[in-house]
């Protein structure tokens, strides 16, 4: 088996006033072990929560339903208890704000040793000795002497690297990072990403990335998803999206974005993305979309396969390629 | 070219207070900056965050008071105009500023958010908020939308009522800092557009400021690059990003994520190491500490612009070697 991960049908409902908005609306997606994939979607999208309904980490009065299975494990059926002991120790995750995801009263390394604590029988020696590595391992110069560091005595890219340390303390098979470079500087942020690939070359780990950034994409990606208002519309190898994007949202994600030497008009898309408590029927693309027409506001359009591993939800490409599978 | 804007020596110093208000040293936020817009050009400015270009940007407004240095408005020091006259000038220069959800009031309706700024400087309400409808629709916005609250805008909406705001004061100077780094990229490109529309059609002078190395090539004539208060090099735009002088500079485009699949994640980081403190900035050369090529002599001496090209200067002792040997 290939697949680490495998998502069904996954729904995300949440209560709006009293009225039940689905966030993410029915995502089947897979992750193949040892290799990246990358969620790629503006805001709204419904990219975060999705990757959160993997931990089960909703908030109260959200239900989450579909299948989600870790090897052969459905993990949607665990109870919390058992969840728990999923969290951090198999799956891990990073998060954009490091800030926020460190303690500011207590030491970095008390910290992470607290981790490897949560799933492991472990002496304090030894636990503090493997912390020292980890922060090593991420990057961090005399290691020994920044555990005893407060949070706010790092700066963000330092942080990012402890909180990164702290993901992989228990060796996890799959690591789920949301947009975890995105508030830092540039020259910060491709030695992050560099770091992603040298401790995923390590450990062998899968790793869940959700961007905005398609240059972020481009750089990490084997796999890519691209979300829109709650839905993949496009899901395939990276280089074949990057390379020959099928879905028109995908195209003109790619045509918004400046290139090198590009002067003249960017092709933007026009409007903006629909409301989560007022999703249009058929496909939610279609208000933006330059090739719409009357059928794609009925019904929503089903995935059309290209190739092996490329799929595209959009009518007017079902219609150009009509089964090539 | 005419100059509009011309800024000689610019500097400002922040004093660090100690707890009884003893001022105990300083962060030099900008120091020494010169440049100049020619009238209706558009001057991007470029750095990683702590480089000085928001403070820059607040000292050529005079929201901020610089220590020294002249900022000559059609050969007027704005720095030694007070009252009326200083008034005057600053309805020359308008600023957009990053986030469009503090910049706006969000007790006031979108029309009058436009037409405050008319108010403010002495115009009836009915003929402000006249003027107002007319701005919103130069921006793409239609009258359903005036009577709105910003709080139901979306992003992109919201910072197209900002830059009416900034424009319906017929300013010849739009400094946009930030303008569009919070934005999605498909509703990115549509701001992109609509500047370089409005440019045209109200005959601007552009000073852009952004972190996005992408987006500031795309709309820049020339290119200004910051470094820790410095400016490292400066230049046409199309020098700047297709012959960079400056290590940095190099660094900087080479650590920008590239949508090129081909040579994703090809090499090391370009730049290693963090920023370094502004409070405690390196003697010399400021990038020294991550320049993959320092010598002894950076730390000792600080490199002056030298002309590298027409029009196009770098601050680095290695390229003065160069050339007088």
């Amino acid at each position: 088996m290939t697949e680490l991960l495998k998502i069904d049908n996954l729904v995300t409902e949440f209560s709006i006033q009293k009225k039940r908005v689905s966030a993410v609306r029915g995502v089947s997606l897979q992750v193949r072990k040892g290799k990246t994939l990358v969620i790629l979607g503006e805001s709204g999208s419904g990219k975060s929560v999705m990757l959160r309904s993997i931990l089960n980490l909703k908030p109260a009065g959200a239900r989450i339903s579909g299948s989600i299975k870790l090897g052969e494990e459905e993990l949607l059926t665990k109870s919390p208890k058992e969840m728990e002991g999923i969290r951090g120790n198999r799956i891990a995750m990073i998060f954009q704000d490091a800030l926020s995801a460190l303690d500011p009263l207590y030491r970095v390394g008390e910290q992470i040793v607290e981790t490897i604590a949560a799933h492991r029988k472990i002496g304090k020696a030894e636990a503090k000795s493997q912390v020292a590595e980890l922060l090593g391992k991420v990057g961090i110069p005399s290691p020994e002497e920044r555990m005893r560091a407060f949070p706010h005595e790092m700066s963000g890219g330092m942080r990012q690297r402890a909180v990164i340390a702290m993901a992989l303390a228990c060796k996890p098979d799959l690591l789920l990072a949301d947009e975890p470079t995105t508030a830092l500087d540039v020259t910060i942020q491709a030695q992050i990403l560099r770091l992603f690939k040298e401790i995923q070359a390590e450990y062998g780990m899968s790793i869940v990335l959700v961007t905005h950034d398609i240059g972020v994409a481009a750089e990490m990606a084997d796999d890519i998803a691209v979300m829109y208002a709650g839905k993949i519309v496009e899901y395939g190898r990276a280089r074949q999206i990057l390379s020959a994007p099928a879905h028109p949202y995908t195209v003109g994600l790619i045509e918004a974005t400046p290139k090198r030497g590009q002067k003249g008009k960017l092709s933007a898309i026009p409007g903006q993305p629909p409301l989560i408590t007022a999703m249009p029927e058929g496909c939610s693309f279609a208000d933006r979309c330059p090739m719409a027409r009357s059928s794609c506001r009925e019904v929503t359009p089903a995935f059309t396969h290209y190739g092996e591993a490329h799929i595209a939800a959009c009518y007017l490409l079902e219609e150009e390629q009509p089964v090539a599978q | 070219m005419e100059t509009i804007l011309e800024v000689k020596n610019l500097g400002k110093t922040f004093p660090i207070r100690n707890f009884i208000g003893r001022t105990k040293g300083g962060v030099s936020a900008v120091d020494r900056v010169s440049f100049s817009l020619g009238a209706q050009g558009t001057l991007g400015i470029v750095g990683e965050s702590g480089c000085g270009k928001s403070t820059l940007a607040r000292l050529l407004m005079r929201l901020i008071e610089p220590d020294t240095g002249e900022v000559n408005y059609r050969d007027r020091n704005i720095l030694s105009l007070s009252g009326g006259p200083l008034k005057e000038v600053r309805r020359q220069i308008q600023m957009v500023f990053q986030n469009p959800y503090s910049s706006l009031d969000p007790q006031m309706t979108v029309l009058d958010n436009v037409a405050f700024s008319l108010w403010a400087n002495g115009s009836g309400k009915a003929e402000a908020r006249q003027a107002a409808y007319e701005y919103l629709d130069a921006v793409g916005l239609s009258r359903t939308h005036a009577d709105r609250m910003p709080g139901s805008l979306s992003g992109g909406q919201r910072q197209r009522v900002a830059i009416a705001r900034a424009l319906i004061l017929k300013p010849e100077i739009v400094i946009a800092d930030e303008a569009v780094s919070a934005l999605d990229k498909s509703v990115q490109a549509q701001v992109l557009n609509l500047f370089q529309d409005l440019k045209k059609e109200f005959a601007l002078s552009l000073i852009f400021i952004s972190h996005d190395l992408h987006v500031v090539e795309y709309m820049s004539d020339e290119v200004m690059v910051m470094y820790l208060g410095r400016v490292v090099e400066k230049g046409p735009t199309e020098r700047i990003f297709g012959n960079p002088a400056h290590p940095y500079t190099r660094a900087l485009l080479a650590s920008a994520p590239s949508l090129d699949v081909e040579h994703a994640g090809s090499g090391a980081p370009a730049l290693a190491g963090e920023l370094p403190s502004p409070l405690n900035p390196p003697s010399g050369c400021r990038f020294r500490t991550r320049c993959p090529l320092a010598t002894e002599r950076c730390a000792r001496e600080t490199p002056a612009l030298t002309e590298v090209g027409p029009g196009h200067q770098a601050a680095c002792l290695l390229i003065e070697e160069s050339k007088s040997a």
